[in-house]
Formats: C-alpha cells, structure tokens, sequence
C-alpha cells in the first residue's frame, strides 16, 4: 500500500539496526522458550545459549527483508495502552466466538446458515488490514477468506444474518475496526 | 494441600484443562458434524483455539512458576497467529480451486464477483 510506504519510509530503520532487531527479538524468544520449567532441576545450559545465538545470528542473516514493521508505531505509548485494551476485547470476542460455534455444532437441528458476505473496511495500513482479518477469522462464525487490494473483505459466515452490505459490515467488521485503527493508524 | 492431595492452583488448572479438552471435543464433533469444507474450517479453528488456549492456561495455573508462564504466552501467542493464517489459507485456496458451498447455503458475494475459477468449464 502506497500510504504504508510513504509513513515507514520516513522512519525507515537502517538495514543494520534491522537486523540487530531481528536478533534480538529471535535471541529473546528463544531464551523464554528453553528456560527450564523446574527450578530445582533445570538451569539455563551455556550450550542452549550457544545454538540460540548461532540460530538467531542466522535468522536475522536471512531475513533481513521479512522486517518492514513500523518500530515507531510500536514505541509508541498511545499504541501499547490500545493494545492492552484490545486484548480483553479480543479475549472476549474468541470466548464467544467458542461458545458459539460449540452451541451450533451440539444442537441436534445444527442451526446454521451459512453464506460469503462481502464488506469494506476503513483500514487503510496493511498491519491494520491484517490483525483485522486475523480478528474476524477468531470471533463468532466469522472466516475471512479474501482480502482485496482496495479493503474488501469477503468473510464465510456461518449464520447470516443480514444480506445488507453495510449491515453486514456493522455487525462483523466495525466492534473491531475502531480498535484497530486506534492502535495502527 | 487439602483432602484430595492437591493444590487449588492444581484444581483450578485442572479445571480450566478439562473445559479446555470439551471445547477441543466440539471442535472435532463439529469436523465430522458440518456440512462444508468452509463450516468444518470454522469449527476447527474457533473451538480448537479456544480449548488450546484454555488447556495451556490451565497449565499455565498449575505448574505456576514464571517459565511455564511466559512458555504458555508465547504458545497461545503463536497458536492465535498460526490457525488464523492457516485457517484463511485453506478456505482460499478451497475457494479458487472451486470447492462449491454447501447447497443450503445463503449466498456467495466472492463467487458472484471472482467466479470458481477452475469452474469455467463446468468441472463441478
């Protein structure tokens, strides 16, 4: 997306500090996941952070191309408060969207109708476009299954309830959009 | 410890396993039970992330040190990315390769708009 470019490009890490990122970010998760559970058995062993660092090193080698996150975004205060509160919106979205689709599958009838709806978004950002998509696919009977260039989103609903393109979108896309858009746009 | 030999991190972490497990049930009830390959995906990913997520917090709760915590955030972190990328790219790839609805379903804007495109022939 042209906007995309424009706003990171004026932020645009240099390639070096990409990479420092990268690693740094591969070299931390890596520690989390091979800290030992047990305290009494487990210790951190200097093998385990050798491969770490060879494999992190490596990586960041690589990938170099694969980080075009905006870091500004990220470092931003007024991001990180949004996504706090995204995450118990979310949270409750994906409790309900469990509840939901468990009830319709045990229900002898199997209440569904299901159907492909077509919605547009407001997001203009791809990261944005991308979580929103992520968030729809967790939440009540909802499965995006294409995203165009021009932020149409076609969703596989499992009970339609509204043929209304702007109704859809109201009940399917907007409880999410306006979060979103706080933390990315 | 109390009567039964365990915790209440233990119970409570018990607990939040076994509805975890029931969710992951339904989601497989639901694979077998739904009619399209669309229903089924749904299904698998809603009820499965969901039962996943609420086995690893029970995990989470019983072994209750800070490593298994982190390790269960990460977990949940990663399962919340994946199955909705893989869940998007199966039902779109089923689509183009023109994997109808099921009869009763209501309508089909990406259809109408893109067409099956394997579909033009009449293959299906």
């Amino acid at each position: 997306m042209d906007e995309m470019k424009a706003s990171s490009s004026t932020y645009e890490l240099k390639p070096w500090v990409q990479r420092l990122v990268l690693f740094a970010v591969c070299f931390v998760f890596w520690l989390a996941l091979v800290w030992p559970v047990s305290p009494v058995d487990g210790q951190l062993l200097p093998g385990d952070i050798a491969a770490g660092l060879f494999v992190s090193a490596f990586v960041a080698m690589v990938m170099k191309e694969m980080v075009r996150v905006n870091f500004i975004r990220f470092v931003n205060p007024r991001s990180w408060f949004w996504i706090f509160v995204y995450l118990f919106v979310f949270s409750y979205y994906v409790l309900k969207g469990g509840l939901d689709v468990a009830y319709r599958v045990l229900h002898p009838a199997m209440p569904i109708k299901p159907g492909i709806v077509k919605v547009r978004s407001v997001l203009k950002t791809e990261t944005g476009r991308t979580m929103l998509a992520n968030s729809i696919t967790l939440t009540p009977g909802t499965l995006t299954i294409e995203v165009t260039e021009d932020g149409i989103f076609y969703i596989h609903w499992l009970f339609v309830n509204t043929l209304d393109e702007e109704e859809a979108a109201k009940q399917v896309l907007r409880r999410f959009e306006w979060f979103i858009g706080r933390i990315f746009e | 410890m109390n009567e039964i030999g365990m915790t209440t991190n233990e119970i409570i972490g018990l607990a939040l396993i076994i509805i975890g497990v029931l969710f992951d049930l339904s989601g497989c009830v639901g694979l077998v039970r739904l009619p399209d390959v669309y229903n089924r995906i749904q299904a698998s990913t809603k009820c499965v992330v969901l039962g996943t997520t609420l086995i690893l917090l029970g995990a989470m709760v019983s072994l209750a040190s800070p490593q298994a915590v982190v390790k269960g955030i990460i977990c949940i972190l990663f399962i919340l990315i994946t199955s909705s990328t893989a869940a998007h790219a199966l039902s779109h790839a089923a689509h183009r390769s023109g994997v109808s609805l099921w009869d009763k379903s209501v309508i089909d804007r990406y259809a109408e708009d893109h067409g099956h495109e394997n579909n033009e022939e009449g293959a299906l």
